[in-house]
């Protein structure tokens, strides 16, 4: 068997005494940033990326992927017992989950969210690890055009998924292609936007941007309108769960699994998405759907299952195709290229312990979580507790320390204070940062690929269209941005929305 | 009269830096589709924005209702913004340990309860020994614990 050899490889990389460390490490480091509230999992990672700097490349994305799910399970944490969820994916898990801190059931409600996360985790996991080698072997055969098509269909995609207007989705995609832009030109060396700055000509990094708007932008949100909140549980007991929860759990799990591994491929909201629709799906099918909103267990294992399984198979497309499916999955490119991994279908087959590694390493992440988890949970409790005042400033002085290390320059300090300000004005305005962040990272790509093409067809656009893979996937665009632009299908769109904001 | 507030600001914000975009793009070269020169995309991506920006604002007018804007932050946004770039004023010359205690300080004076207390003080001297044992000592990251003005 291919999968138990590739597997095999993997789990000698992961097993490794320092690497199950760094894995603990990150699961640990994650969740203590990401119950705290007002900081999802983008910032998070932000936030610690330069502390894996100095790791060993497999060591680094082990460690930074035990941040990205300690930081989303942390999340739904804060959610249940103060109803403060840290991320937009876990806002539908605050709604049963903290009816049923209230009545006292705070210890199942995070039982069942800690077993249905790593049930949908190792399914996800194994998804990856049968799905990721054929994937990346149709994408070796992907010349330029097809990666330009891939690229305008993902985009096209987070359209459809960005929750809110359409306009600004589109609006605040080509904002951040144009961003993307900054920097100097690769073929022309035509230093663009730079404003005669030499650290600008170098381009902006992903990272000081990304703490600028989740970081600052979020901090002077919330700023706005500070309060003071209390714990609801001073201890938390009955974490373990009974067999009747289970039982009566145990379909959500599955039908929220498959559903988040699905729309986390997607690009865009996938697991935003994914949560919400598997909490909605729930509420249809569910015997006592009534309870829905008062306090129903199966409303927290539903949309926990589904955000961890879009967070597991998020990393499938960053894996074999280079393309990040979301902001998290930007930084992790971000990461290997700092390692000197340059991410795409290759890294399989060129760096076979690293992608295997990082595979397995994901299902020990899960383990540990739910080990580490449950008992600790009297810590996290504790974290959620230190009052919001203590905490922005010290968020700050990680995210500034974080910059400066990125490339030892005050400039991009500076740039983070701008980029802060730019986030909070989006937040006030109403524009959704994670298609922006998006375009950015795809934006040089695009250009860089679309070039390539119309170098080799000697201009002809038609290449776009000739080649079928290409043509496909255009083509699936088009029906998509059809398909959204239809009166009937819109107005459905936004009653899934706003059927999901109440 | 604006209806929907919020679409109206967006739409002049895309429409002020699409014709920033656009503006500086005009400077470099065009090129054909063959040999896309590096202002192709670039003007592309700005008119798109301009016009997306234009779309939000006749939107804005003739739309839905949509909710009000509200007070801008202004406190919140000069002291955390301009705290982060004290620091990095501060952090050559006077030192990451100055620099870490005058970030905390001004932006912790954005919040509503900010006020002297000893366990801050307390909470403030183990973030910064925190920070220069960490960053400082254990990661490398080059950043002098006292600057130039103290001769470090």
């Amino acid at each position: 068997m291919e999968l138990l050899g590739n597997l095999w490889i993997g789990a000698q990389t992961a097993f490794t005494l320092w690497n199950l460390f760094y894995c603990l490490l990150g699961c640990f480091l994650g969740t203590a940033i990401g119950v705290l509230p007002g900081l999802g999992p983008t910032a998070t990672i932000a936030m610690l990326l330069p502390i894996t700097f100095g790791l060993p490349p497999v060591s680094a994305l082990i460690m930074l992927s035990g941040i990205y799910y300690g930081a989303q399970y942390g999340g739904s944490t804060t959610a249940i017992l103060v109803n403060l969820p840290g991320e937009s994916s876990s806002v539908v898990t605050a709604l049963d989950g903290y009816q049923l801190a209230r009545q006292g059931h705070a210890g199942r409600a995070l039982a069942i969210a800690a077993i249905g996360s790593f049930f949908a985790g190792t399914v996800c996991t194994l998804l990856i690890a049968l799905f990721a080698p054929p994937l990346a072997e149709v994408a070796l055969k992907f010349g330029p055009a097809e990666y330009f098509s891939l690229m305008v269909l993902g985009l096209v995609a987070s359209i459809v998924l960005a929750s809110g207007s359409l306009l600004h989705a589109l609006g605040m995609i080509v904002l951040g292609l144009l961003l993307g832009l900054v920097g100097t030109d690769v073929n022309s060396g035509t230093a663009r936007y730079s404003f005669g700055i030499p650290e600008l000509a170098d381009g902006i990094s992903f990272v000081t941007v990304a703490m600028g708007i989740f970081g600052l932008g979020e901090i002077i949100a919330n700023l706005a309108h500070e309060q003071t909140r209390s714990v609801m549980m001073k201890k938390v007991t009955g974490l373990m769960p009974t067999w009747a929860d289970l039982k009566l759990t145990f379909p959500a799990m599955v039908r929220g699994t498959s559903l988040g591994a699905v729309l986390g491929i997607l690009p865009g909201g996938g697991a935003m998405l994914a949560s919400f629709s598997a909490y909605a799906l729930e509420k249809k099918v569910s015997k006592n759907s009534a309870n829905f909103g008062k306090g129903a267990i199966e409303g927290v294992a539903a949309p926990e299952a589904a955000n961890n399984a879009g967070s597991q198979t998020s990393f499938i497309p960053m894996l074999t195709l280079g393309i990040p499916s979301n902001p998290v999955m930007a930084l992790m490119i971000g990461a290997m290229i700092i390692q000197g991994i340059q991410p795409g279908p290759s890294v399989m087959t060129e760096q076979p312990a690293l992608f295997w590694g990082i595979v397995v390493s994901m299902w020990v992440g899960n383990v540990m979580l739910l080990i580490l988890n449950l008992p600790l949970i009297g810590l996290w409790v504790k974290m959620i507790a230190v009052p919001y005042h203590y905490l922005f400033p010290a968020i700050l002085v990680f995210c500034a320390i974080g910059t400066f290390s990125l490339s030892n320059s005050t400039f991009d300090v500076y740039l983070m204070a701008v980029f802060g300000l730019l986030g909070y004005i989006f937040h006030k305005f109403g524009c959704e940062p994670a298609p922006m962040m998006l375009g950015f990272i795809l934006g040089p790509m695009m250009e860089e690929f679309l070039r390539r093409a119309l170098l080799l067809s000697k201009g002809d656009p038609m290449i776009l269209v000739t080649r079928p893979i290409s043509a496909v996937m255009l083509g699936l665009a088009v029906v998509l941005l059809i398909m959204v632009l239809t009166p009937a299908l819109r107005k459905k769109r936004e009653e899934a929305f706003a059927e999901e904001a109440d | 009269m604006i209806r929907n507030q919020k679409d109206f600001g967006a739409g002049i914000l895309y429409i002020v830096l699409g014709a920033i975009g656009w503006y500086i793009a005009r400077d470099y070269g065009m090129g054909q589709a063959s040999r896309m020169g590096p202002g192709y995309f670039p003007t592309v991506l700005s008119v798109l924005l301009i016009a997306f920006g234009v779309a939000a604002v006749i939107r804005s007018f003739v739309g839905k209702e949509g909710e009000k804007v509200g007070n801008f932050n202004w406190k919140g946004v000069l002291y955390i913004c301009g705290a982060v770039a004290l620091f990095g004023l501060l952090l050559i010359p006077a030192g990451l340990i100055i620099a870490l205690i005058v970030l905390s300080i001004v932006s912790a004076a954005a919040s509503h309860y900010f006020k002297f207390e000893w366990k801050a003080v307390g909470a403030l001297f183990i973030l910064v020994v925190f920070c220069a044992l960490v960053f400082a000592k254990g990661l490398g990251v080059p950043m002098p614990l006292l600057g130039t003005w103290f001769g470090g």
